[in-house]
């Protein structure tokens, strides 16, 4: 249906004032992918978004779409179209006017440009909505208008500002695998901004992690989750826990670090030097509830919390600097030793589950 | 027990609802105050004006009575076609003026203005001149329109014109300047007022869609804006069509206006005349707000 267009940030910043919202951010988007910028709020992804979109001016840097360079084009001009947090539709214009407005502004006739928009509706399965005004229709109803606004300006990239925040939990679930299945349909890519790990996890081919105006990671959700570049990542992805101290000392690529509070611990690394501060993930599944062959390998915490979540049990626990350290086991493993809060456990883990974690350069 | 202490509630409650006045009492009671207000002071005069439109009168005094002959006098003479016909003109001429000044100034401010406080700001200005009276900022025109006025004075120095403009004051011109003058703030209050309801993304979203900066204009802000326009409208369209001292002043006595005329005929004693002319007025400009609002929805403004 449409041609898809790679998108090449390349070392853009954002300043507003005396703030920068981002810091030469560089970033390529391939064609036809699904990519998800994903970060807190205030990281600077919507900002990014934005420029992309045409909304933000760039304060240096350049944005390539395909083999065009966008940077000082106006937001129609781009081949980008974009989807509105809100969905911005236009209260006094019925559903068929709403999505026939870009072709109102390119100047085609009244009756063509209808009968464009109701195909547009059709395929959204809207069209027996086409009368009524947008405040008549539900939130689900209204994404999918606004999704046959964008489109129907043919974009090789769609642009999408949180599209589910403004959705029920339930809908929200319906409405991300919609998304997902019209962008396998038209192959054009996608640049969704959300900040909810498990939507982008869901969705996306590649996950953007953003944090105050900078990249912590970009890749496939898989290497997000398995190798976290970061401890932000870690950290915001969920699921692992983050241990910090000093290196102490370098055998071959096994490098050993000590927690402040006195701990070793092992990981594999490379390129380390002694006394640098380094921290280490280790995911809370891959935690288990026995002492440690190897002393590098674990420790022993005070549990603090007990949850019941059905198949499996979440234990929190304190020590080695953590407050938060957070194991996840099978409910039959739980229930053959079962921990109450208070108790002293042993925790090990192997050094194939330690990821080392970087740090963005400042 | 707890069955036993339910059913005496029960009986309780009952006996409670016995005692209170029915419900519509209650509602009826606490309309009254508003009722009074409006039934002594709007229904009420109204109702007079009528009942003394039909009635008889002659230099000496009103004699009450069913007569159509004040309809008839009113309705009957060139001179009411005509004052009708300069009012409207009046109206129709500051209506546009009002309109196409408030709403650029509205937008100007709603748009073009950063910050809130700095919103304010401004808009407190544009009421300060409303802090004096209507006849002060009329009469204040006086020393700059006038023959020897600051205008004429410079345009002379400067030597633009020979000898001084005799239209600046006490004309038409006159009277539509200080209309617009006095009535450019009803307009721009409401639809400053809608204006920043808009969404600010419908602006980006139409930007978006290819949409110039005058077809986010045409297409976007004005349909959104025309509940303002419309109140804003009706506000100076009453005001102006019901006008006297405004025409009396600028034009020197050489204009007239539909009340003027019956503030004239009032101070010939002539009430069941202006009694009647008052109800005509009302009537066309009851017809105007009606025609305004089938035009434009204003409800989801109110």
């Amino acid at each position: 249906m449409s041609k898809a267009a790679e998108i090449d940030i390349a070392s853009v910043s954002k300043v507003y004032g005396t703030t920068t919202a981002v810091h030469a951010i560089s970033l390529k988007i391939p064609a036809g992918s699904y990519c998800c910028l994903l970060g807190p709020s205030g990281c600077g992804k919507t900002s990014t978004l934005r420029m992309i979109a045409g909304h933000e001016s760039i304060s240096s840097g350049d944005i390539r779409l395909g083999n065009v360079v966008v940077t000082d084009f106006p937001p129609a001009k781009r081949g980008t179209a974009m989807m509105f947090q809100s969905y911005a539709l236009f209260p006094h214009l019925d559903l068929v006017d709403n999505v026939a407005f870009s072709l109102k502004m390119k100047g085609v006739e009244k009756e063509e440009r209808r009968a464009k928009a109701l195909e547009m509706l059709k395929l959204m399965q809207m069209e027996a909505y086409a009368t009524r005004r947008p405040a008549q229709l539900s939130g689900g109803q209204q994404q999918r208008v606004a999704l046959a606004r964008a489109l129907i300006t043919d974009p090789e990239a769609l642009l999408l500002d949180e599209p589910l925040s403004a959705l029920d939990p339930f809908l929200k679930i319906r409405m991300r695998a919609e998304l997902k299945k019209l962008q396998k349909t038209l192959g054009i890519t996608f640049v969704h901004v959300t900040h909810s790990q498990e939507e982008a996890m869901a969705l996306a081919d590649l996950i953007v992690i953003m944090n105050n105006g900078r990249i912590e990671q970009a890749a496939p959700p898989r290497n997000v989750f398995e190798q976290p570049a970061t401890a932000f990542v870690a950290r915001f992805m969920g699921d692992h826990n983050v241990l910090s101290g000093r290196v102490t000392a370098i055998d071959n690529d096994i490098v050993t670090l000590t927690a402040p509070e006195g701990q070793s611990f092992s990981v594999r690394d490379i390129a380390q030097e002694i006394g640098k501060p380094i921290d280490i993930g280790i995911r809370t599944d891959r935690v288990r509830l026995e002492p440690a062959s190897d002393k590098s390998l674990g420790f022993q915490g005070i549990v603090s919390n007990v949850e019941y979540r059905g198949a499996s049990v979440k234990i929190t626990l304190i020590g080695a600097g953590s407050d938060d350290f957070t194991v996840v086991v099978s409910d039959a493993d739980y229930f053959k030793k079962p921990a109450s809060t208070g108790d002293a456990v042993s925790l090990s883990w192997a050094l194939e589950d330690v990821i080392p974690l970087g740090r963005v350069s400042a | 027990m707890t069955a036993v202490a339910t059913s005496g509630e029960i009986k309780a409650g009952k006996a409670s609802r016995g005692l209170a006045a029915p419900s519509w009492l209650a509602a009826w009671l606490q309309a009254t105050p508003l009722l009074l207000i409006l039934g002594f002071f709007f229904i009420l005069p109204i109702l007079t004006i009528i009942v003394v439109s039909f009635w008889d009168y002659d230099f000496a005094g009103l004699y009450p009575d069913f007569l159509t002959m004040n309809y008839a006098d009113t309705l009957g003479s060139w001179v009411t076609w005509k004052t009708y016909l300069n009012t409207l003109k009046f109206t129709a001429i500051t209506w546009a003026l009002t309109l196409f000044i408030g709403f650029w100034v509205a937008y100007f401010l709603a748009f073009h203005i950063r910050t809130t406080t700095m919103q304010m700001v401004l808009f407190l200005v544009c009421t300060v001149p409303f802090l004096t009276s209507n006849i002060i900022r009329m009469i204040s025109w006086i020393p700059v329109l006038g023959r020897n006025g600051l205008v004429n004075s410079t345009l002379i120095e400067v030597g633009i014109i020979p000898q001084p403009i005799e239209w600046l004051l006490y004309s038409d011109f006159a009277v539509v300047l200080a209309m617009v003058h006095l009535n450019t703030l009803f307009m721009v209050t409401p639809i400053f007022n809608t204006l920043m309801r808009i969404d600010r993304s419908l602006i980006e979203a139409a930007r978006d869609c290819g949409a110039s900066g005058w077809q986010v204009l045409w297409n976007v802000i004005l349909p959104l804006a025309k509940p303002g326009m419309a109140i804003g409208s009706i506000f100076v369209v009453t005001l102006v069509m019901a006008d006297f001292s405004t025409v009396q002043v600028m034009s020197g006595g050489q204009s007239a206006s539909v009340a003027l005329m019956m503030k004239n005929q009032m101070s010939l004693l002539q009430y069941p005349a202006a009694a009647a002319n008052a109800v005509v007025l009302l009537v066309v400009v009851l017809l105007m707000v009606a025609a305004i609002l089938r035009v434009v929805d204003i409800r989801k403004e109110l």
